[in-house]
């Protein structure tokens, strides 16, 4: 049946005369070279992205075809000494194995795994990175605050200018509010969402892939960020607006903090296991964490779209306190439950 | 010497990978030279769609000139920005989890990704490897861009912490870069061979030249002479099949094994010599003997 598939795409194809060859091991190449060229062909077609166009029929013998290719190989090492059929045995086996063992993406099955626990269940991997990350976040928050409340001066250097606008030192009560409150024009929301949500994912990014050496630059740089944010809430509190700030920022707020707070973990995690790799090589130890912590940040660039959504259309168009603090404190519970509360038994999760 | 060490090069990125089934397989690293122009033709070719993208986005603004312009402005502005982020974080993992696990710019220099481990190249290990990409060359880049000649001892201290990053695969041997070492992967050499004529199909191989009809019949002392090394010389030159170090080899190989050479049959003579002594290093092979080369 593989001689006759081979015929229909090929049909000069000529059968070479097995017999006529003096050498054994040439006799044992001539048997087995139709189905490596078959092989061949298949792979050709795969390499060149034309999957749909291949034949159910091919796609199912591509593994057979490969463990033939490969047990010729493992036969032609050990009795024939023609180094061409041996070179192109390993170069053809090499590609037939990038294939089979090729990403098994079809792209929505890796979201189905992805959605339908693999996110999760690394998340709840992490729980240890996640506590340390939440710690400094709230260490940040605290420091930044004291040490604007110490020193004015703190203030303006730990909050950039541009974010800070009318916000600073000795604005009174009234800037402030309004700052809190929605834009009038509801023109530039979407443009709005979109930078943000492009500014955020390249600094959860950044937190990610900085937990590289050994997760110290993560963790300042989470540090950094959470201490702006104790300075702005300490001016707000100043004008006694703690809980319209609070309520301002939580509406993206939980879920922006979260995903930062994530990617700080991911970049942690990596950074720990490679410090602490236990039994395992430190190389061993950094790709799988690294694979899972991946997983992680696929998810916190989702987490990012959501907040960038939320901050540039909810936060400007519900300007009632206790209905922003719903809208974060819900979008809050749906985000814990999602990771902690639901749960699937481990053999549903692929990869 | 030079020529030594050229031939030696090679050897150093070989690398042998066990598949899940057991078997060992060659591999060769990509060079990191490969890998560097890769990244280049892939930059260019990125800047190109991205400027291409924001021409086109400016020419569709230009063209809606005067009617409802800002909120076209605004929606064209949503589409530029994540069209840029797309093409960013996006590029490389759409390339690198096709069927040929490659971008552009590794596809034309020949080289591709794969699992260290010998099993499968995961989803996640490609998110991974190209996440760590914004450290080792996006931010270095824009580093640059940003704040050359500002000088400064903190300046000069980013700038070197950005560069261990951009230099890392020349810290080890597999010229892993970082992000390589997070995913698990590493970057090798597609290979690419065809298969060659089988060696003996012919009259020749026999022991019976086509041309003047003698018999070429060896010896075991003659064909003991040789091992595989010198065999497998001999095979690339019949297919290089190059007359005048057909004659050369042909020559060489009467002097050793006492016989008078000829001239005119070469190719027929080293046919035959060929498969005679293949037939006897295979057979002793068989038999778990090998000889591997004239000195052993």
């Amino acid at each position: 049946m593989a001689i006759t598939a081979l015929f229909r795409s090929k049909p000069i194809e000529e059968l070479p005369d097995i017999e006529a060859a003096a050498l054994r091991s040439d006799r044992f190449r001539l048997e087995r070279e139709q189905d490596w060229k078959r092989l061949e062909a298949i792979l050709k077609r795969m390499e060149s992205g034309r999957l749909r166009k291949l034949p159910d029929e091919d796609l199912l013998e591509l593994p057979v075809l490969y463990r033939t290719a490969a047990s010729s190989l493992a036969i032609a090492r050990e009795t024939s000494l023609d180094a061409a059929t041996l070179a192109y045995l390993e170069s053809l086996v090499q590609r037939a194995w990038f294939q089979v063992y090729g990403p098994r993406s079809s792209l929505i099955g890796w979201l189905r795994r992805f959605f339908g626990g693999g996110w999760s269940a690394s998340v709840r991997e992490l729980w240890l990175e996640i506590c340390i990350a939440l710690a400094v976040m709230v260490a940040g928050t605290i420091v930044g605050w004291v040490l604007a409340a110490r020193d004015e001066a703190w203030y303006y250097s730990l909050v950039p200018t541009e974010f800070a606008d009318t916000r600073v030192p000795g604005a009174s009560r009234e800037v402030l509010e309004k700052s809190l409150s929605g834009v009038e024009k509801i023109d530039g929301l979407s443009f709005f969402s979109a930078f943000l949500f492009s500014n955020n994912a390249k600094v959860a990014i950044l937190a990610f892939a900085l937990g590289f050496a050994f997760g110290i630059p993560s963790l300042m740089l989470l540090m950094q960020n959470l201490a702006t944010l104790g300075a702005m809430l300490w001016l707000f509190s100043q004008a006694g607006l703690t809980l319209d700030f609070a309520a301002w920022l939580s509406i993206h707020g939980t879920t922006e903090l979260f995903a930062i707070l994530l990617a700080g973990a991911a970049g942690l995690h990596i950074g720990r296991s490679m410090a602490f790799p236990g039994n395992r090589s430190v190389v061993a130890a950094a790709a799988e964490s690294g694979q899972r912590a991946a997983q992680v940040m696929a998810g916190v660039v989702l987490m990012l779209v959501v907040a960038a959504l939320l901050e540039s259309f909810a936060r400007q168009l519900v300007t009632d306190t206790g209905m922003r603090l719903a809208i974060g404190g819900t979008m809050l519970a749906l985000w814990l439950a999602y990771f902690f509360a639901f749960r699937r038994s481990p053999g549903d999760i692929g990869e | 010497m030079s020529r030594a060490r050229a031939l030696r090069r090679p050897d150093r990125r070989k690398r042998v990978l066990v598949t899940p089934e057991g078997l060992s397989l060659p591999l060769t690293i990509a060079s990191r030279g490969a890998r560097a122009s890769a990244l280049m033709l892939d930059l260019i070719i990125m800047g190109a769609i991205q400027i291409a993208v924001t021409l086109a986005l400016v020419g569709i603004l230009f063209g809606l000139l005067g009617e409802k312009q800002s909120a076209a402005m605004e929606f064209l502005g949503v589409v530029w920005i994540i069209a840029m982020f797309l093409f960013r974080y996006g590029y490389f993992l759409y390339f690198e989890l096709g069927p040929r696990g490659a971008t552009p710019g590794k596809r034309l220099t020949g080289i591709r990704i794969a699992a260290r481990d010998g099993g499968r190249l995961s989803v996640n290990a490609v998110i991974a490897r190209n996440l760590l990409r914004d450290i080792e060359i996006f931010l270095p880049l824009i580093y640059l861009l940003s704040s050359a000649g500002e000088g400064g001892a903190a300046n000069w201290a980013s700038f070197a912490w950005l560069a261990i990053f951009l230099l890392f695969p020349f810290f080890n041997r597999d010229a892993m870069r970082a992000g390589d070492l997070i995913a698990g992967t590493w970057v090798v050499e597609v290979p690419r061979r065809k298969l060659e004529q089988a060696m003996s199909l012919g009259e020749a191989a026999r022991g019976r030249s086509v041309a003047t009809g003698a018999q070429y019949r060896f010896g075991e002392a003659e064909l003991s002479v040789y091992g595989e090394y010198e065999l497998q010389t001999l095979e690339r030159v019949l297919r290089e099949n190059n007359p005048e170090a057909l004659v050369a080899v042909a020559t060489a190989i009467c002097n050793k094994i006492g016989w008078s050479a000829g001239s005119g049959d070469e190719r027929a003579f080293l046919e035959a010599f060929y498969a005679q002594l293949r037939a006897r290093l295979e057979r002793d092979m068989r038999f778990g003997k090998r000889k591997a080369d004239k000195f052993s």
